[in-house]
């Protein structure tokens, strides 16, 4: 097998924090991949929750979009777009939210709205979505997001959803029922924030990677743990089911 | 009582100049063709609202059709940027696009609220987010008059066109569709006037698990448009043509391209 690529890395360290049974609300692209791996290696009763409305899908296929016809097809059930959101996100019924960005800063604050000015955009991204809410509503969250100096900033550009705002104590003044973002993995490594500060600090990182090459990719003052561990390299069954679902996109473009 | 009257008609007149205009579908169901429509037939200064702006909103943007766009999240699925859409935000290329940005949660529950004549919806979220202060016109805090608990509010979505695609009809116009069925019913429900293009007409809607029907009587206009839903599907039909969202980036990036593009194929 072909050597192992830091995507690949990320998102096998992503599907590793769902546990059984979890109840997840994908968004597409690397959580769908993510959490998509996870059930069909570790988790195998991981439900995912597509914010097209489609409950408990199963596919065999990589979704290209949220709303591809084989989700409704594998589901539980298909339910409106309004319920989706309402009963099911604001209702309390979603364990984990997986997000990804193009921005995030020390506390997992996310941008996914523009870089530059919001009048005035540099580069007009698509914009929030699902994003706002599940960050706020989900029970906790995995961010998933490559590293560099570009996306791990000082300060956003612009926040469209909330990690923990400024610090400790701002999720709760805000009233927001879930924990938020309990993991950020990237293609470096990974991180978790800090009990006290909720800072994200740098607890894991991919083999080849040093806490030095983390710091190089981040735009602040990273913080990294004292017992920062290497993460395990995949297994063979999960790089091969990895790479046959990447495969499953890719067909599509040729 | 819905007509069922041709495409071309039933654009030509449900929607008018400086219009606000919501054509829905939530990746499936997307209704292309009629956007197409109304694109030959070369409306200007509308309001275009919609969830996911797709493929349908990048070209209606580009050829000059839009003014303002109320919208949630406007990228190309799992491909990347509408570069029209950019191009207009980053550079007023082919004129300046006015956004109204909300979140996925509250656009749903906004046409909610239409649909069911409340002057708003009520609900949790924006908090803590730029988007609040941003839309700050159309997103507001309230107080529960019976807890106290603080919620947020939002304006309800009226928009003067509301135009969804479905599987079939029936001659009366009665519609069914099935599948992801989004926000199909509360666009129709809550528009002024509403355009309903389907696959096919058929003589009798038989019954089908998980489908919902729009009662004729609750529709404006029902047009037949085969295929009206690509490059999106139409759940048992055909399927979404993923290879097509994968070129149009391509095509979509240079402004020459896109025009040519659309000549040909649009006209």
């Amino acid at each position: 097998m072909s050597e192992i690529t830091a995507d690949e890395l990320m998102t096998v360290s992503a599907a590793r924090e769902l546990t059984d049974r979890t109840v997840c609300f994908v968004g597409i692209g690397l959580p769908s991949t993510a959490a998509n791996l996870a059930r069909l290696t570790r988790a195998p009763r991981t439900v995912l929750v597509y914010e097209s409305g489609t409950i408990g899908s199963k596919p065999a296929n990589l979704p290209l979009s949220i709303g591809d016809g084989e989700l409704a097809e594998t589901a539980d059930s298909v339910v409106p777009v309004t319920e989706i959101f309402n009963y099911w996100l604001q209702g309390g019924r979603i364990d984990v939210g997986f997000l990804g960005a193009a921005q995030i800063d020390r506390f997992a604050n996310l941008n996914s709205t523009v870089i530059g000015d919001y009048e005035r955009p540099k580069v007009r991204l698509p914009g929030g979505g699902g994003a706002p809410e599940i960050a706020s509503m989900a029970g906790q969250v995995i961010v998933i997001i490559r590293q560099s100096t570009r996306s791990f900033v000082e300060r956003l550009d612009f926040r469209s959803s909330v990690g923990f705002g400024d610090g400790r104590g701002d999720r709760e003044r805000l009233d927001m029922p879930g924990q938020g973002p309990m993991v950020v993995i990237t293609d470096l490594g990974v991180l978790r924030p800090d009990p006290e500060t909720k800072e994200l600090t740098m607890t894991q990182v991919h083999p080849g990677v040093s806490a030095e090459d983390a710091q190089e990719a981040t735009g602040w003052d990273l913080r990294i743990a004292e017992d920062l561990t290497e993460t395990e390299p995949p297994g063979e069954e999960e790089l091969e089911e990895l790479r046959r679902l990447k495969a499953t996109v890719e067909e599509v473009e040729a | 009582m819905a007509e069922v009257v041709a495409l071309t008609e039933a654009i030509g007149d449900l929607v008018n100049d400086g219009d606000s205009v919501a054509m829905e579908g939530f990746t499936h169901l997307i209704p292309f063709a009629a956007g197409h429509e109304v694109i030959r037939q070369r409306k200007r200064d509308l309001t275009l609202i919609r969830m996911t702006p797709d493929l349908i909103y990048d070209q209606l943007i580009g050829m000059g059709c839009a003014s303002k766009m109320i919208f949630s999240w406007g990228g190309n699925p799992g491909v990347g940027s509408l570069h029209r859409l950019r191009d207009a935000v980053e550079h007023d290329w082919p004129e300046p696009l006015e956004l109204e940005e909300h979140s996925h949660a509250g656009m749903a529950n906004r046409y909610a609220a239409g649909a069911s004549n409340l002057p708003f919806a009520v609900m949790r979220g924006y908090v803590g987010t730029e988007l609040a202060e941003r839309s700050s016109s159309t997103i507001a805090t309230i107080e529960c008059p019976f807890s106290g608990e603080k919620l947020t509010a939002l304006p309800a979505i009226r928009p003067d066109v509301g135009i969804v695609h479905a599987q079939r009809a029936d001659r009366e116009g009665n519609v069914q569709l099935w599948g992801i069925i989004g926000v199909q019913k509360e666009i129709a429900l809550a528009s002024e006037r509403s355009l309903v293009t389907v696959e096919e007409v058929v003589d009798e809607l038989e019954p089908r698990p998980g489908a919902i029907v729009l009662p004729t009587w609750a529709l404006t206009a029902v047009a037949e448009a085969p295929r009206g839903a690509h490059p999106s599907y139409a759940h048992d039909y055909y399927d979404r043509d993923n290879g097509f969202y994968q070129r149009w980036d391509k095509i979509s990036r240079d402004r020459d391209s896109f025009r040519e593009w659309m000549a040909e194929n649009v006209g």
